[in-house]
């Protein structure tokens, strides 16, 4: 087998554990059970009022009134957030001289694979880069690079600047897992590797568009101009990244939806007859099997029966009650 | 800074205190009160209770679990916990909080922003044990090498170290009441990682598995209030009797007839006070009588079990209690067949009752339930009464109860009262969603035991204690009276002991309370006076 086809195959195996360990993340995240409201104000889509971090609540019968929100809102503070870290930047901006770049660097480095997946399937359907480019296929030519070096160099510089403090400043040393280390490490190699390997030898990224032409197609492209032993570890080292960033805590770039979504954000009240009374029922019908003799909980009683004893005319259930 | 360094993983070790808070580390406050040798003294825990409780962590205690006497109970606490900690993490017992739990649990960056935000971490000159992630990495390093799959050698290297024994176990059940749940960390979370939902959750853990709790909260308060009625240990008939009177001082304070109405079957509103008030601040409840009666509204309190006492517990330490009391809230309502519970000036019962206890109300037990603020603003704004903001020409600051604010977004509503009916009030800074804690949240106002109140004033209290200073800055001369406005049963609660115990009132001249007083104080045709400022 080629070293095209080996890299291919694995590139496309942790594209596929990427994909699948989001998936089964997402949805097992989606399917837990309907949780009380833990809303934290300001809550972005409160429309008129986000600004000071007001609420519906505050209205006189607050029920009767129309539910007003902003998909802008949410956004004016979404995008700043996830762009800039703005929180971080406002609240801890030491940290955030560190994770700024760290996080900037990656968002150029997926608009990196973005431009080059765009440029091999130009490449794949017979484009050109060269002296001949269209528009398009000129812009991606040039903007690739750009995109490749600027991400790269950031992120490199990054995770290099925050494996530093964590090593050198002891407050963040104390709460830094031996696997925290391992991962900023593999950053900085993932990223140093790929970044001297491409300005060695694809300082205009040209191999690298070939490789993913390579990729679309299933097999090294007849335009492809080979990749070099060390770009091909750089593809090696940065596609078990990818495959390994959802397998941690960093997989926060996704979960963070559920964080603001479904718990900060998320002020939707009880309507009787409503869709989420009938989740309430779902949960309320659960068992639960907490041992303390006042919740009176064994195992068969549902939350209904527990919620509606009174503990201080009830005897005890359950095993403490033997007691 | 000179703490001695605490790593997560030094919570089992056998040590005295596992990191006090030694006085020449506090935070100094603002003049007058900058001079820490002039302050009173903090006092030190008891030799007898060091001896017979279970205290080695910060100098304090609030559980007063017994040190286990053997072995053998040491292992049996070590199991139970155990088995609690599987049952956080499980649907049937903990549907309630699981997602926001887990979350929590798998993604925080260790970035430290939250550290910044915390009252207690910064009062204290940065304890590190109470920094808002180091309670939480314990739960965390506990979860993912005994709850979850990969434990072991494997978990240590992945999560950080962690030892599990019966140290460990106690000074985490006492670490979840050094936190005030006030979830200012949890808005500064780059990631949503909420550090007061996990002191919330082993919380819970230790009371619904292991039946440790603060006798204050569960015996005291949730027990009582579902057994006679309140958890101050009012019966009906003594709410009743004592509502009488306060009708009949409010009667010759504002020379306004005033008669509480009791258990009106379809009025339009039930009223429903922290039962705290009628006992400590009785002028509190008087003043919604009295403006309740001047408006004209159509409103009732009960005298059904918990239905003339806002006050939830549960919210703080345990889940089926909390439900329990909800209920029973609810259920008072719907007897009488209101159209709404509009609840009186108490933080964590607007919280509990309005949002928490939200989706757990369903069928017929689904009562509207406003905020008194709301009511109040409306009368207020739309001149259902006439006020004379002259009458409360003195220098007025108002304090957010993290419960109503932060936890709520009613933030607005008293704001605008204040700004119509008060010619000098001032903000504080932070304030509204960003403000601090009064150092009483999460139940900490009515703890007492040991020297826990010195904890309080010292350190949850110190903040705030801070703002308030700062807010009155230029007229600190206590020639000048001046207001805090605090419409919350536990803040007042917490501000009454904190300014006490600083004697503030004799050096400064700060008096606290509530919003309607402030109403009532400024009302026409009541007479002129209303607020009596012995009442500190
Ligand atoms: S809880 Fe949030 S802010 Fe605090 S350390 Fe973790 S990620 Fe950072
Ligand atoms: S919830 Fe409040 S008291 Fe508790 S750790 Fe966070 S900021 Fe501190």
């Amino acid at each position: 087998m080629s070293l095209d086809a080996v890299l291919i195959l694995v590139t496309y195996a942790c594209a596929l554990v990427f994909v699948v360990s989001v998936i089964t993340r997402f949805v097992k995240i989606a399917r837990l059970p309907v949780h009380v409201r833990w809303e934290l104000y300001p809550v972005a889509h409160e429309k008129g009022r986000a600004g000071y971090g007001g609420s519906r609540l505050e209205e006189l019968d607050w029920w009767t009134r129309p539910i007003r929100k902003s998909l802008l809102g949410e956004m004016k503070v979404m995008i700043p957030e996830i762009l800039f870290l703005a929180g971080v930047r406002h609240k801890n901006p030491s940290q955030w001289l560190r994770s700024f770049p760290f996080h900037f660097g990656l968002y150029l480095f997926i608009g990196t694979i973005l431009l080059l997946l765009g440029g091999g399937l130009a490449g794949a359907l017979g484009a050109d880069f060269g002296a001949s480019a269209g528009f398009f296929t000129g812009l991606i030519a040039t903007l690739t690079p750009v995109f490749g070096f600027a991400g790269l160099g950031l992120g490199l510089i990054g995770s290099i600047a925050l494996l530093m403090r964590r090593l050198g400043n002891v407050e963040y040393r104390e709460y830094t897992s031996p696997a925290d280390f391992f991962n900023l490490l593999f950053f900085v190699a993932a990223f140093g590797v790929a970044l001297i390997a491409q300005a060695a030898g694809d300082a205009d990224f040209a191999r690298m568009r070939g490789f993913f032409a390579g990729l679309l197609t299933g097999g090294p492209h007849q335009a492809a101009l080979g990749v070099t032993p060390l770009m091909a570890a750089a593809i090696i080292l940065l596609t078990l990244l990818i495959a390994y960033i959802p397998l941690t805590h960093m997989s926060h770039f996704f979960t963070k939806y559920f964080m603001y979504h479904d718990i900060r954000w998320n002020d939707e009240p009880l309507i009787v007859g409503g869709r989420l009374e009938a989740k309430m029922m779902g949960v309320l019908g659960l068992k639960p099997t907490w041992a303390a003799p006042h919740i009176g909980a064994d195992g068969t009683r549902t939350w209904v029966d527990v919620a509606t004893t009174n503990p201080t005319d009830a005897p005890a259930v359950g095993k403490d009650a033997a007691e | 800074m000179s703490y001695k360094r605490v790593r997560v993983e030094d919570i089992s070790k056998p040590a005295r205190d596992l990191s006090p808070t030694p006085t020449g580390e506090l935070k100094p406050l603002p003049s007058p009160f900058d001079k820490q040798d002039e302050l009173p003294k903090r006092k030190e825990l008891s030799e007898a209770a060091r001896e017979k409780f279970e205290c080695d962590l910060d100098g304090t205690v609030v559980l007063s679990h017994p040190k286990p006497e053997s072995p053998e109970e040491e292992r049996v606490l070590v199991e139970k916990f155990l088995s609690g900690l599987e049952k956080l993490f499980q649907a049937e017992n903990n549907w309630t909080f699981l997602q926001p739990l887990l979350l929590s649990m798998d993604h925080c960056a260790r970035c430290h922003t939250c550290s910044e935000a915390c009252h207690i971490y910064e009062a204290s000159g940065e304890n590190p044990i109470y920094r808002p992630s180091y309670r939480s990495e314990v739960l965390r390093r506990l979860y993912k090498k005994y709850v979850k799959k990969g434990g072991g050698l494997l978990s240590d290297f992945r999560n950080g170290r962690i030892v599990l024994n019966w140290k460990t176990v106690i000074r985490l059940a006492e670490l979840a009441y050094r936190c005030n749940l006030c979830r200012r960390c949890a808005q500064t979370c780059p990631i949503g990682v909420d550090n007061g939902l996990i002191a919330h959750e082993i919380r819970k853990l230790f009371s619904m598995e292991m039946s440790i709790m603060p006798k204050e909260l569960h015996e005291q308060g949730s027990m009582q209030q579902m057994k006679v009625g309140s958890s101050t240990g009012m019966s009906a008939l003594v709410v009743k009797d004592n509502i009488e009177f306060i009708d009949e001082d409010m009667t010759d304070l504002t020379g306004m007839e005033v008669k509480t109405p009791w258990d009106v079957e379809g009025a339009d509103i039930l009223l429903i006070h922290n039962a705290g008030e009628i006992l400590a601040w009785p002028e509190n409840p008087g003043a919604f009588g009295v403006i309740f009666e001047a408006a004209g509204l159509s409103w009732t309190l009960s005298s059904e079990i918990a239905g003339y006492d806002s006050i939830n517990y549960g919210l703080f330490y345990d889940d089926a209690q909390f439900a329990r009391v909800a209920i029973h809230h609810a259920s008072a309502a719907k007897k009488l067949g209101v159209k709404k519970i509009v609840l009186g000036e108490c933080g964590h019962a607007h919280k509990a009752l309005t949002v928490i206890a939200d989706r757990v109300l369903v069928g017929d037990l689904a009562v509207h339930r406003e905020s008194a603020l709301t009511t109040l603003e409306d009368i207020v704004m739309n001149n259902r009464i006439q006020c004379d903001p002259s009458r409360n020409d003195f220098p007025v600051t108002l304090h957010d109860p993290c419960n109503m604010v932060r936890n709520m977004g009613i933030v607005e509503p008293q704001r605008r009262v204040l700004r119509k009916i008060c010619p000098q009030f001032r903000e504080m800074t932070p304030h509204g969603v960003d403000n601090y804690c009064c150092g009483g949240g999460s139940g900490f106002a009515i703890m007492n035991g040991h020297n826990f109140s010195d904890w309080r004033y010292h350190i949850s209290g110190r903040k705030k204690f801070e703002q308030i200073l700062n807010a009155f800055r230029d007229e600190l001369d206590p020639s000048i009276p001046k207001y805090v406005c605090a419409p919350c049963s536990n803040c007042k609660g917490q501000l009454r002991d904190l300014l006490d115990y600083y004697g503030v009132w004799e050096k400064n001249r700060i008096l606290y309370g509530g919003l309607v007083e402030l109403i009532v104080n400024c009302m026409e045709g009541v007479k002129p006076g209303f607020i009596e400022w012995e009442w500190h």
